[in-house]
């Protein structure tokens, strides 16, 4: 086929162009934005990523199956152990391995602990680009709860590691359960207050109801997934479309709203912790006894061929394909990130808001940088 | 001769020494007769004048320091964690290393700065601040300038600090400083309004512009109590706007480090940042002095309509005491605010001043004058 | 629809489509030409309506490049892996499937950034990782003797 080369042209009248460098406070990470502005309104953004690109599909070519889980970690870091559950997943898929119910549903509670300490990081430096700096210790306290009990469990605070082909590392530690229940409890007194201080909040209403509205169409179109794509009505939660690990057997609602507003994205992710805390309480008291870890082989070969695992991250829709052929290093990796994906759409609805406003829609989007450049 | 002037002026104090402390006209009477009496009259007021600037200057540092420790306590107990506690006492010292930090930072000089304006701007952020400070009434007898147009003279001086602003934001050549800076100035010049109508309920109320009058008006009972609803209104109009005209609180969105990296005084850097900041703490204390005098009965004690022996023990408090706590306890309030709500959107906070706080102003001004015409004030 | 369904649907729009019912979703390997058609037809037609790109995964067998398009339709929850392949090494080109689903641009930019696949069509195809002193890393002949470590 031959090559049609196209020529890019930038309308350069009236427009001014600042930077968000890489290094900006409310960025989140290494993400690089040039904003052309026409005094305070927004006309094109482009987002210049690659600053902590590692090459994570290129080295998992050449690492086995059991060394891609440390990998999977330092991507979306806030989803680790949904990460790790991802390719597990789909190795133990490829290889038609059994897995007991017992690495099941820990899997689970630990995904949705995952999710709840994610989002709980979300509300505080949300809170906190907006402003109110407060929200900032009053989130992160909270989070270190949980923390501690996956430091009490698998050895690490964020970067769990936790999931292996075949089960997990290490069993839970036996105040698992009890703690686990403690912080279910404080945590629902708790969460009332969150969303009194920020949702309730004229100020912050203000600033973010109407604001960056994004159609279902489009939501669609640009394959927006997660809570900030369920804050425009698309249904993609793939723990209720194609069920993993103990999902089938928990009940919860899965939080759609139709607005599409930087708004109700934020309210979705408080929602959402709701539902976790609902699934949780569903699966702590009936962990059923059994074995932590399936004995696999020493070198784990996959059949030749394609697998595809979909997970639902804190962010959005987590894909993993993985092609093998036959040997003990992947052929091709390629990891579908959410925030990748939900990086595309910035550009599309920003325009013609204000640049405070870019901040309020860049934040309820929820990036990660390292997962967007893996 | 200096010890001459010092013993005549002690010995014409009458009193016991610690009566000064409930007037203190007493002792500057003294001090003044002390000086009349042995030099001519041009120096004497002279060397009245340099007392007086030297107090202020300690006052202003001294001010300046506990309210940067006294921010960053508060704001440490509201987000339930301790503050700076390990530089002296609980922390106290704290500003003086800061100060001793900056101090040793380097003045970065800006290539393509304008370089007269640029080291201008501080200092006149700062000298706006003294002139205004000279005019607050802190106490019986601790009344520097007493104007019959005090507090007229008060927001007329306080306005000349949006130059400062916005020569720093020019003169930085910078594109973040000069966004800063417009904004800023929008923002001042907008509060201005709020403020001069809010001072105005007032003085329609006590019927003088003179600051020592007014706090005389509210020794029978406090104007916020006195002039009842559209007083009330008058104090919580100008505390919003006073904040919004410091910059502060949840109307910074024009140094909000997320936002644009500390706005117009981004390339400032050593101790000419530390004049901006230190400015903008004394900014406050003003906006609180101010609505302590004439909303809170500035050095007036508490008192109860007939309730004499209440009355008698507010009283055994010294008339400055009840200055200071009244404005820290309204700094208290304004330090509450920035911690606690997000921040305003610049359009936002335009439309807040002109769309609502400004009529809602002008009905109070009526409001008032209709009270004070028909006597239903107490 | 269910996979056999979808396989005929295909067939009746491409009879030279090559159809394998996968282990989980139907696979379509079509001629890189007539992959924009087949995916136009694939997103517009009522009964299948795959309005929801999942994912384009550039791959390098060795002797040509192919491209892997998962789609998923938010109506009837279908899912289908479109396959192409490029028709030679030396200057890969496909047709972008941008003007489809606005997804595409970010993913078809990293294809290119990283395997040196270009799209036709495509509104802003630049480097997105990397810059142009970097070859195109995720080729299985690229060499760099500093940064990876071959055993």
């Amino acid at each position: 086929m031959e090559e049609i080369i196209k020529e890019v042209v930038i309308d350069e009248q009236e427009e001014y162009t600042i930077n968000m460098g890489p290094q900006h406070p409310s960025t989140h990470g290494v993400l690089r934005l040039v904003v052309s502005l026409k005094g305070e309104i927004v006309k094109n953004i482009e987002p210049h990523i690659g600053y902590i690109h590692r090459g994570i599909e290129k080295m998992c070519e050449s690492i086995t199956y059991p060394q891609i889980i440390h990998l999977t970690d330092r991507m979306d870091y806030l989803s680790a152990a949904i990460n790790n559950e991802a390719v597990c997943l789909a190795v133990e898929k490829a290889l038609e391995v059994e897995i007991p119910d017992r690495i099941k549903i820990i899997r689970t509670i630990i995904s949705e602990l995952t999710r709840i300490q994610s989002h709980q990081l979300f509300w505080a430096s949300y809170g906190m680009d907006m402003g109110g700096q407060t929200c900032f210790f009053y989130g992160l306290r909270d989070r270190e709860k949980v923390l501690d009990i996956f430091e009490e469990t698998t050895g690490g605070r964020m970067i769990v590691s936790y999931n292996c082909p075949g089960g997990l590392m290490y069993d839970i530690h036996p105040n698992f359960q009890k703690r686990v229940k403690e912080f279910i409890k404080y945590f629902r007194g708790v969460l009332w207050e969150y969303d009194a201080i920020l949702s309730g909040n004229v100020i912050f209403r203000e600033r973010t109801i109407g604001i960056g509205r994004l159609k279902l169409e489009d939501a669609i179109s640009y394959g927006i997934t997660g809570p900030s794509g369920r804050a425009s009505g698309f249904s993609c939660d793939i723990r209720k479309q194609e069920p993993y690990s103990a999902y089938d057997r928990v009940k919860f609602n899965e939080v759609l709203y139709t607005e599409g507003d930087t708004y109700h994205r934020y309210l979705a992710r408080i929602e959402e912790m709701r539902e976790s805390m609902n699934i949780i309480d569903q699966l702590i008291d009936n962990i059923p006894e059994g074995p932590y870890f399936v004995k696999m082989k020493p070198v784990i070969k996959l059949p030749e061929g394609e697998y595809f695992q979909r997970v639902e991250t804190a962010r959005g829709e987590l894909d993993v394909f993985i092609k093998s052929d036959g040997n003990k290093n992947p052929y091709r990796v390629k990891f579908r990130s959410p925030n990748f994906v939900n990086l595309g759409v910035l550009n599309h609805i920003s325009k013609d808001f204000k640049i405070a406003d870019l901040i309020a829609i860049a934040g309820s989007l929820d990036f990660v940088i390292p997962d967007i450049d893996r | 001769m200096l010890l001459n002037t010092i013993s005549n002026a002690l010995s014409t104090l009458s009193e016991p020494w610690w009566k000064i402390f409930y007037d203190f006209s007493s002792l500057t009477q003294a001090i003044d007769e002390g000086l009349r009496s042995s030099l001519s009259p041009f120096w004497a007021v002279t060397i009245e004048m340099l007392i007086i600037g030297v107090v202020f200057l300690l006052f202003y540092a001294l001010i300046g320091l506990f309210l940067v420790i006294a921010e960053r306590k508060v704001c440490a107990f509201i987000q339930n964690r301790l503050g700076p506690n390990r530089i002296g006492p609980y922390g106290l010292f704290q500003t003086i290393a800061d100060l001793v930090k900056l101090l040793f930072k380097e003045l970065i000089p800006i290539k393509n700065a304008d370089g007269f304006l640029f080291n201008l701007a501080p200092y006149i952020v700062i000298i706006v601040n003294f002139m205004v400070l000279a005019a607050l009434p802190y106490g019986k007898g601790l009344h520097a300038i007493d104007f019959n147009i005090g507090i007229f003279y008060v927001i007329a001086v306080s306005s000349m600090s949006v130059i400062g602003v916005l020569l720093a934001g020019w003169s930085s050549n910078s594109k973040y400083s000069l966004i800063g800076a417009m904004r800023s100035g929008a923002q001042i010049v907008s509060y201005e309004l709020s403020i001069g109508l809010a001072i105005i309920t007032v003085v329609v109320l006590a019927g003088s512009m003179q600051l020592s009058e007014i706090v005389e008006a509210q020794r029978t009972g406090w104007f916020i109590f006195k002039g009842h609803v559209p007083a009330f209104l008058a104090f919580i109009i100008y505390i919003i706007a006073g904040t919004a005209e410091t910059n502060r609180g949840p109307f910074d969105m024009a140094e909000a480090e997320s936002e644009l990296t500390a706005g117009y005084h981004t390339e400032y850097s050593g101790i000419k940042f530390a004049f901006f900041y230190l400015a903008e703490y004394i900014n406050m204390f003003i906006v609180a002095a101010v609505a302590a005098t004439l909303f809170l009965g500035g050095w007036m004690p508490f008192h109860v309509g007939n309730w004499e022996g209440f009355n008698r023990i507010m009283d055994f408090i010294p008339p400055f005491f009840w200055f200071f706590g009244k404005t820290f306890f309204v700094i208290y309030l304004i330090m509450l605010f920035k911690w606690t709500f997000p921040r305003l959107r610049i359009d936002q906070l335009l439309t807040l001043e002109w769309k609502y706080l400004l009529p809602i102003n002008l009905v109070n001004v009526l409001i008032m004058a209709f009270l004070v015409l028909m006597g239903w004030h107490f | 629809m269910d996979k056999t369904q979808l396989g005929e649907f295909v067939k009746s729009v491409n009879p030279d489509a090559a159809i394998v019912e996968g282990k989980q979703y139907p696979e379509v390997t079509v001629a890189d030409t007539e992959l924009h058609s087949l995916a136009k037809k694939l997103r517009e037609s009522e009964d299948t309506w795959f309005d929801f790109l999942v994912c384009i995964t550039g791959v390098d067998y060795g002797d040509v490049f192919g491209v892997i398009y998962h789609l998923r339709s938010s109506k009837h929850g279908h899912m289908i892996v479109l396959k192409t392949k490029t028709s030679e090494r030396a200057k890969p080109v496909l047709n972008s499937v941008c003007d489809i689903w606005n997804t595409a641009e970010f993913h078809e930019r990293e294809v290119y950034d990283l395997l040196g696949v270009k799209f036709n069509h495509h509104p802003d195809l630049r480097r997105l990782f990397l810059d142009s002193s970097w070859g195109f890393p995720l080729r299985k002949d690229y060499v760099d003797d500093i940064n990876i470590v071959s055993k």
